[in-house]
């Protein structure tokens, strides 16, 4: 279960490519971090991986064989923003249980309560949104996930929760991981080894 | 002798419930903290926390359903809706969160001028210009031809540009790389330094340490701790609440080990201490009543147990 | 401070809307249950001044204006229903199947939207009533086919707007189908559009109806639509007899700002985000 992206390369129509030649190996279990400045393409190529935009060059493959379009997508991505990720007119019980139902040791582990189950969206904070997000993002088929920025809203200790619980799961099933974080610190604290985006320029 | 005082300050929102009830919550309660000019105050919590509210309320722009208490004075006056109309844009200013709130069909030149009290404005949006190292070309563009560091540094020009004696930043930094995280800080350094007193409202502690003198610690919408920044250091045995200390405990230079829980929502308060439910130290004491904030060591804590 | 009520906002909104439905059914009701023999042609009665035994005055023929208000006020509400949820239909169908069948389909629709919206409605309304011989059915058919250009575009664009949105992706890549997508993601964005836009049209259709029926090419003379009071009344206004006109037009007024209401208030409740205000 490798996730492989080969000589990607991405530009908006005729614009200047935005990277190029993009090569990146994942294995499973492995937790990677990219740093980079910002507009650099770093959040399009993981929208590359997770499969929300296809490259205009090169293909992701997991296994040697290039990803399905259609189905579940075996690499799960959670953003920055969890109000956008998520329907503002669904109760989170229908946002957590949209993908697959997760069992109560998911929602312990993510410190989710299940009186927040009932509400809608806009009455919890921002750091309740994301778990639910985690959580979704989390199912019996996700093999590798990518965390854009992910708790980059939160504060240090839901950052911690949330990054611990990830990394308990993660080592259960074996589950790669993507990091991209402006916080060198946290990068240092989660990754295994560390890619810099600017060396596929 | 402080610039603006917010002394003993609830806000509260009515709502209503799936049915047709309807509720308050209350989402700031007995909240004080003060700015003194040439310091910077840093206002750090999780979100939902209530440190935006804050900055509304200080500013006047809660929503309609919103009721307020308690008081807020600038310059040891009361700071009533009138006399916000005046001093609004000219002596408090607020620098917001994202880039959105620049108009996107005005060059960014002359909406920087708009913001200039009296004077000549040209020449005083030159002269902030050139202070942010925005270029020449810069005030013939619009928002959408500017980066994100030249955007930030825009809105820092608006308040800037006029006079404020007050600025009220509202998570300024989150999304930023670390070079323009750092240039944005100085900024407001800079500011203090020139006398002004700022209030950096913030969830990352680790920024707000860069550059503040002193740090409240929110949690579920009031103030916990009020230290200073130098009590941040080490395995944090200076640091007062067991609040501040769990936050200082999860980054991750430090333990990276957070504590179980989450911040209560304002519909479901403990009645005594609002952290007890997830303390260590709570005792039956604490389910009591909700501690006042009280001095300890050169700032103020609201935790009975605390030493 | 205003009164304190003892209700509360979203109560007030809800008995509000109750109110209006409840008046708007009693105008049907009395439509289809009052007593024809009150709109025979009664001599000794003519063109009477509103009175307490007829309220809305009497015509030249002697018929009670209150009656043939209501009963017209009945029919032209059935004809504006019927009228508006089929334009609604066609355009939730055409606005979603433009936003989400592909670009061929985007453009093919968006032609003929633009096609419609080029010619004033009501000639297209008169064409096709005309050339489905006038009468109820030919009305109904006429609206259905001409109001539904605006709303289409509506729904269309703010389609686009969800499809894009993060949630969707999100909800793409857990395997979810277009169709899946579009019932539970996009639909209850757009419900709410839908029913102000249905609100908003319905008014349309109905003073549509009242100006084709007025002009002569809607409903026969001998089915008391709106429209036709209106019209036979234009006649007697230069002798004074303003009740003739003046009740059935605000009648018609109050029906449709009642319509309106509905439609704001629902949209209020229906909202989430906005269960504050």
């Amino acid at each position: 279960m490798q996730l492989e992206a080969k000589d990607i390369g991405f530009r908006y129509g005729d614009g200047p490519w935005l990277f190029q030649g993009v090569n990146i190996t994942l294995e499973p279990g492995e937790i990677v971090g990219i740093t980079g400045p910002s507009g650099r393409g770093k959040t399009t190529f993981c929208r590359i991986l997770a499969g929300f935009e296809s490259p205009i060059e090169g293909a992701v493959h997991m296994n040697g064989a290039p990803l399905q379009k259609n189905g579940y997508h075996p690499v799960q991505m959670v953003l920055q923003h969890p109000e956008k990720a998520i329907n503002p007119r669904w109760k989170l019980h229908q946002i957590l249980n949209e993908g697959y139902q997760p069992d109560q040791e998911l929602l312990n582990l993510l410190g989710i309560e299940q009186e927040w189950l009932t509400r809608w969206p806009h009455e919890l904070s921002g750091g309740e949104l994301q778990r639910f997000c985690v959580a979704r993002a989390l199912g019996p088929n996700t093999r590798f996930l990518i965390a854009d920025e992910m708790t980059t809203m939160l504060d240090a200790n839901t950052q911690a929760q949330i990054w611990h619980a990830i990394m308990e799961i993660a080592k259960k099933r074996e589950m790669g991981i993507l990091v991209v974080t402006h916080e060198s610190k946290l990068m240092q604290r989660l990754c295994h080894r560390v890619i810099n985006f600017n060396e596929f320029d | 002798m402080s610039i603006l005082e917010v002394e003993n300050l609830s806000v509260s929102f009515k709502s209503y419930t799936d049915g047709f009830k309807e509720i308050n919550h209350k989402v700031i309660s007995s909240l004080s903290v003060a700015l003194e000019a040439g310091e910077i105050l840093a206002v750090v919590g999780a979100s939902g926390s209530g440190k935006s509210l804050l900055a509304h309320a200080i500013l006047g722009i809660l929503p309609s359903n919103a009721s307020i208490s308690g008081s807020i004075k600038y310059k040891d006056e009361e700071l009533t809706a009138a006399r916000l109309a005046t001093l609004r844009g000219k002596e408090l200013a607020l620098v917001p969160q994202s880039v959105n709130f620049l108009d996107p069909l005005m060059r960014v030149g002359s909406q920087v001028r708009t913001a200039a009290n009296g004077g000549d404005a040209v020449s005083a949006q030159r002269k902030v210009f050139e202070r942010y190292h925005l270029g020449k070309e810069v005030e013939n563009m619009y928002p959408f031809q500017l980066s994100g560091g030249m955007a930030r540094r825009t809105l820092l020009s608006t308040a800037m540009v006029s006079g404020a004696k007050v600025i009220i930043a509202d998570e300024p930094t989150p999304g930023l790389d670390p070079v323009v995280i750092k240039e944005a800080l100085s900024n407001f350094r800079e500011f203090a330094d020139n006398g002004c007193a700022v209030m950096l409202i913030t969830h990352d502690i680790e920024s707000a340490l860069q550059i503040a003198d002193k740090i409240a610690v929110f949690y579920a919408g009031t103030t916990v701790e009020i230290a200073s920044v130098k009590d941040f250091v080490g395995k944090g045995e200076a640091i007062r609440h067991p609040y501040t200390k769990a936050l200082w405990r999860a980054l991750p230079q430090n333990e990276f080990i957070p504590i179980p829980g989450s911040q209560p929502h304002p519909s479901s308060l403990p009645s005594g201490c609002l952290f007890a439910p997830r303390c260590e130290m709570a005792t039956p004491e604490c389910e009591q009543a909700q501690p006042e904030m009280r001095e300890l060591r050169d700032g103020m804590v609201r935790c009975i147990h605390a030493t | 401070m205003i009164k304190k009520f003892p209700l509360n906002r979203k109560q007030r909104t809800l008995v509000k809307i109750i109110i209006s439905i409840i008046f708007l059914v009693t105008v049907i009701l009395g439509g289809v249950l009052l007593d024809e023999d009150k709109i025979v042609t009664n001599l000794s009665e003519r063109n009477s001044a509103p009175s307490l035994e007829h309220l809305f005055g009497t015509d030249w023929l002697g018929r009670d204006m209150f009656t043939r208000t209501v009963m017209g006020l009945s029919l032209s509400i059935g004809v504006g229903l019927i009228g508006a949820i089929g334009s609604a239909s066609i355009a939730l169908l055409l606005g979603m199947a433009a936003a989400t069948m592909g670009k061929m389909a985007d453009r093919i629709i968006s032609w003929v939207i633009d096609l419609f919206l080029s010619v004033p409605h009501l000639v297209t309304l008169i064409l096709i009533a005309f050339t489905l011989g006038g009468g109820f059915k030919g009305i109904v058919i006429g609206l259905t086919l001409t109001h539904w250009p605006s709303l289409a575009r509506v729904i269309r664009a703010e389609v686009m707007q969800i499809r894009s949105a993060e949630f969707v992706q999100v909800s793409q890549k857990m395997g979810k189908s277009r169709w899946w997508i579009a019932v539970h993601h996009i639909l209850p964005h757009i419900v709410p559009q839908l029913l102000i836009g249905f609100m908003l049209l319905f008014p349309h259709v109905i003073l549509h109806e009242a100006a084709v029926t007025f002009l002569g090419l809607g409903l026969s003379p001998h089915e008391p639509a709106i429209g036709i009071i209106l019209s036979e009344s234009m006649k007697y206004l230069s002798s004074g007899m303003w009740w003739l006109a003046f009740f059935p037009g605000l009648c018609l007024l109050i029906v449709v700002r009642t319509f309106d209401q509905i439609g704001e208030n629902l949209r209020v409740l229906m909202d989430p985000t906005r269960n504050h205000d």
